[in-house]
C-alpha cells in the first residue's frame, strides 16, 4: 500500500476575527490526497473561514495548519517560491462569485491565474480555451463578468480555477443559488474532477449533494467546533445533530 | 458590439432614476446614481480603450511618457493662448480616438467648478491679487481692520486677478483632459502594466489595482442598493423616510464595500497574484509610436518657441 502525506493537517486550529469574534474552535482535520470532504453547518458556523484558512488567506489564531507537510504561516507564504507552488496546487472557489470575478472580461478572468503562474501566452490560451469549453461558456468569453447571471458567474468562477488546474479544490457552496439543472451539472462536473484524482473540500448546506460527492462529512456546530464527522452513512444516522444544526428539517 | 455594451450599461443606470411620474426631482438619489454612472463610465470605460482609434494604436508606455510631458508643459506655460491650444489638442485627440466629445468635455469640467470655487475664485479679488480694477464690489469709507489684517478701502475684481484665475483654471482643465484622455484611450489594466514597465514600485501598482476593484465594487453596491430600494417603494415616499434611508445605507455601504474589497484582494491572492501585472497581450513599439513621438516633440518644440517669443 502506498503511503502518501496528507494534503492538509489541522491541529487544534482556532480562529477569531478582529474584534474577537470567534469563527472556529479546536478544529482537528486531516485530508488525504484524492479525498472528497464535505464541511457542513448552519449559517455562521465557520465554513467559509475554514476554507480561507486552508487557502492560506487567514492564519490560525491558535493551533497549526500544515499543507503538504509544511506549516502554513504568514511568514511561509511571504516566501515567493513557496507561495507560487502553494497557489498552483490549491484553488479556492469563493462563496460570493462577485468578489472572485474582478476582471473586465470573462477571458481575462479565466486567464488571470495561469498568467500569474508565469505561463507563456500560447499555454495560457490553451488552458483558457480548454476551461471555457469544459464549462460550456465559450460564448461568454467577451462579456463582462458582472453582467452575467448567478449560474453563469459560478461557471466562470469554476473556469477561472480550472485554468489553474489545482490539485486541491476548496469549494465554498458551489451549488448555492442555482436552479436544479445547473446544480446537477455542477455536481457532475465536480465528480469528474474527483475521478481525475483531485482532492476536494466542499462547504455545502445540502445533505443530498454532500452525500453524493463526499467520502467524509464534517459538521460544524454553532459553537464553531466540529460536532460530528464520519461517512455519509454515519452522518445520516445522527438525526439529532443534523436537525439541531439546521441541516435537516423536523418531519 | 462594443456600442451595444455601452448601451446596456447606460440603460442599466437609466433604470436607477426614479419613475417618471414622480414630479419632484429626487435630488439625492438622482445625484447618487448620476455620480455612479459618471464614475463607472470614466474610470471603467475600458470600452473606449478597445475602440480602433489614434490613441488606442499607440503603445501604452509611449503614451505614459508623452502624456507626462504634455501635462508638464501644461503646468509650466504662462500663456493662456498656449493652454487653449493644448486644450484644443486634447479635444482633437479625443475625437481622433473615437471618444465622444460631449462625454469627454463633461467628464473634465464636472470637477472644475469645485476646484475653481475653492482655489481660483478668491484670486480674482484685489485682496489676493492687487492690480488694475475691473469691477468694484464694495467700498468702505474707513479702512477696516480685523486684528492685524487690514482690508483695503475697497474690494474689487482686478484684471491681474482675472488673468491669474483663468490661467489656473485652464491649466487644471487641460491637465485633467490629458490625464483622462490617457486613461480612456489606454484602459486601466494596460496603464498599470505600462507603469510597471517604468519600475513604479510594485506596492504602488498593487494599491492602484485594488483601488480600481474597490471603486468598482462600491459602484455596483450603490447600484444594487438603489434598485433594491426602488423595488420596495411603491408610489411616493416622504422626504424624511428617504433621508433616513440614505443615511442608514451610507454607513452600511462603507462597511460593506470595505469588506468586499478585502475579499477581492484575498481572491486575487488566492489565484497567485503578487502585484505583478500580467496581460494576455504584449506591448510592442511600432511605426505609430515613432510618428506619435515626433508629433508630440513638434508640439513641445512649438510651445517652447512661443513661450520664448512671447516672454
Ligand atoms: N470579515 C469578518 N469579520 C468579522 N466576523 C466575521 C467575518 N466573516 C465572518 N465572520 C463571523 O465569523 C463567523 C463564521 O463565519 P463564516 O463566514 O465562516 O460562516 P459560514 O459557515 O461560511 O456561514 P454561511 O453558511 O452563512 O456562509 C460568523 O459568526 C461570522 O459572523
Ligand atoms: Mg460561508
Amino acid at each position: 500500500m502506498e503511503i502518501s502525506a496528507p494534503v492538509f493537517e489541522l491541529n487544534n486550529v482556532e480562529y477569531s476575527y478582529p474584534g474577537g469574534i470567534p469563527a472556529l474552535k479546536g478544529i482537528d482535520l486531516t485530508v488525504m490526497p484524492g479525498e472528497s470532504i464535505a464541511v457542513m453547518g448552519t449559517n455562521g458556523s465557520g465554513k467559509s473561514t475554514l476554507l480561507k484558512l486552508m487557502d492560506g488567506l487567514y492564519f490560525p489564531s491558535r493551533g497549526v495548519i500544515k499543507a503538504f507537510g509544511v506549516e502554513l504561516s504568514e511568514r511561509q507564504l511571504q516566501e515567493e517560491s513557496f507561495a507560487y507552488t502553494f497557489r498552483k496546487k490549491v484553488g479556492l472557489l469563493f462563496q460570493d462569485p462577485d468578489v472572485q470575478l474582478f476582471s473586465t472580461t470573462v477571458l481575462d478572468e479565466v486567464a488571470f491565474a495561469p498568467l500569474n503562474m508565469g505561463l507563456n501566452r500560447e499555454e495560457v490560451m490553451t488552458r483558457v480555451n480548454a476551461a471555457l469549453t469544459a464549462l460550456k461558456i465559450e460564448d461568454l468569453k467577451d462579456r463582462a463578468p458582472y453582467q452575467l447571471s448567478e449560474g453563469e458567474k459560478k461557471k466562470v468562477a469554476m473556469a477561472s480555477l480550472l485554468s489553474l488546474d489545482p490539485k486541491v479544490w476548496l469549494l465554498d457552496e458551489p451549488t448555492a443559488n442555482l436552479d436544479p439543472r445547473t446544480q446537477d451539472w455542477i455536481i457532475e462536473f465536480l465528480l469528474t474532477l474527483a475521478n481525475k484524482g483531485k482532492t476536494m473540500i466542499i462547504a455545502i448546506h445540502d445533505l443530498d449533494i454532500a452525500e453524493s460527492i463526499a467520502q467524509r462529512i464534517y459538521i460544524l456546530g454553532e459553537n464553531h467546533a466540529i460536532v460530528a464527522q464520519g461517512t455519509p452513512r454515519d452522518i445520516l444516522g445522527y438525526r439529532d445533530i443534523l436537525i439541531r444544526n439546521n441541516l435537516l428539517r423536523h418531519k | 458590439m462594443l456600442d451595444d455594451y455601452s448601451k446596456t450599461s447606460t440603460d442599466l443606470f437609466e433604470t436607477l432614476h426614479y419613475p417618471k411620474f414622480r414630479r419632484r426631482k429626487d435630488f439625492v438619489t438622482g445625484t447618487l446614481s448620476n455620480l455612479t454612472s459618471a464614475l463607472e463610465r470614466t474610470v471603467f470605460a475600458d470600452l473606449y480603450a478597445e475602440r480602433p482609434g489614434l490613441l488606442q494604436s499607440i503603445d501604452p508606455r509611449t503614451k505614459v511618457i508623452t502624456f507626462f510631458i504634455l501635462i508638464l508643459a501644461t503646468s509650466l506655460t504662462h500663456h493662456i493662448e498656449i493652454l487653449l491650444g493644448l486644450y484644443l489638442l486634447s479635444l482633437a485627440l479625443a475625437s481622433l480616438s473615437r471618444i465622444p466629445l460631449g462625454f469627454f468635455i463633461k467628464r473634465v469640467w464636472i470637477f472644475i467648478p469645485i476646484f475653481a470655487g475653492i482655489i481660483a475664485l478668491p484670486a480674482i479679488f484685489n485682496i489676493i491679487t492687487p492690480g488694475d480694477t475691473v469691477l468694484v464690489i464694495a467700498s468702505f469709507k474707513h479702512p477696516h481692520g480685523i486684528g492685524i489684517m487690514h482690508l483695503p478701502s475697497e474690494i474689487s475684481i482686478t484684471k491681474q486677478g482675472l488673468i491669474g484665475a483663468s490661467l489656473l483654471v485652464s491649466r487644471v482643465a487641460t491637465s485633467a483632459s490629458f490625464a483622462i484622455l490617457l486613461i480612456l484611450g489606454t484602459g486601466w489594466t494596460r496603464l498599470l502594466k505600462a507603469l510597471s514597465a517604468f519600475r513604479v514600485p510594485r506596492v504602488f501598482i498593487l494599491i492602484l489595482g485594488i483601488t480600481y476593484k474597490y471603486i468598482f465594487l462600491f459602484l455596483r453596491l450603490v447600484e444594487n442598493m438603489l434598485l433594491a430600494r426602488k423595488s420596495r417603494t411603491v408610489g411616493r415616499t416622504g422626504t424624511k423616510e428617504k433621508h433616513r434611508w440614505i443615511s442608514g445605507r451610507l454607513g452600511f455601504l462603507l462597511g460593506r464595500s470595505y469588506h468586499l474589497s478585502n475579499e477581492v484582494y484575498l481572491a486575487m491572492l488566492s489565484r497567485g497574484w503578487n502585484g505583478k501585472v500580467h496581460m494576455l497581450e504584449d506591448f510592442s513599439l511600432g511605426l505609430n509610436d515613432a510618428l506619435w513621438i515626433s508629433f508630440i516633440s513638434g508640439v513641445i518644440l512649438l510651445v517652447t518657441l512661443l513661450e520664448l517669443v512671447w516672454r
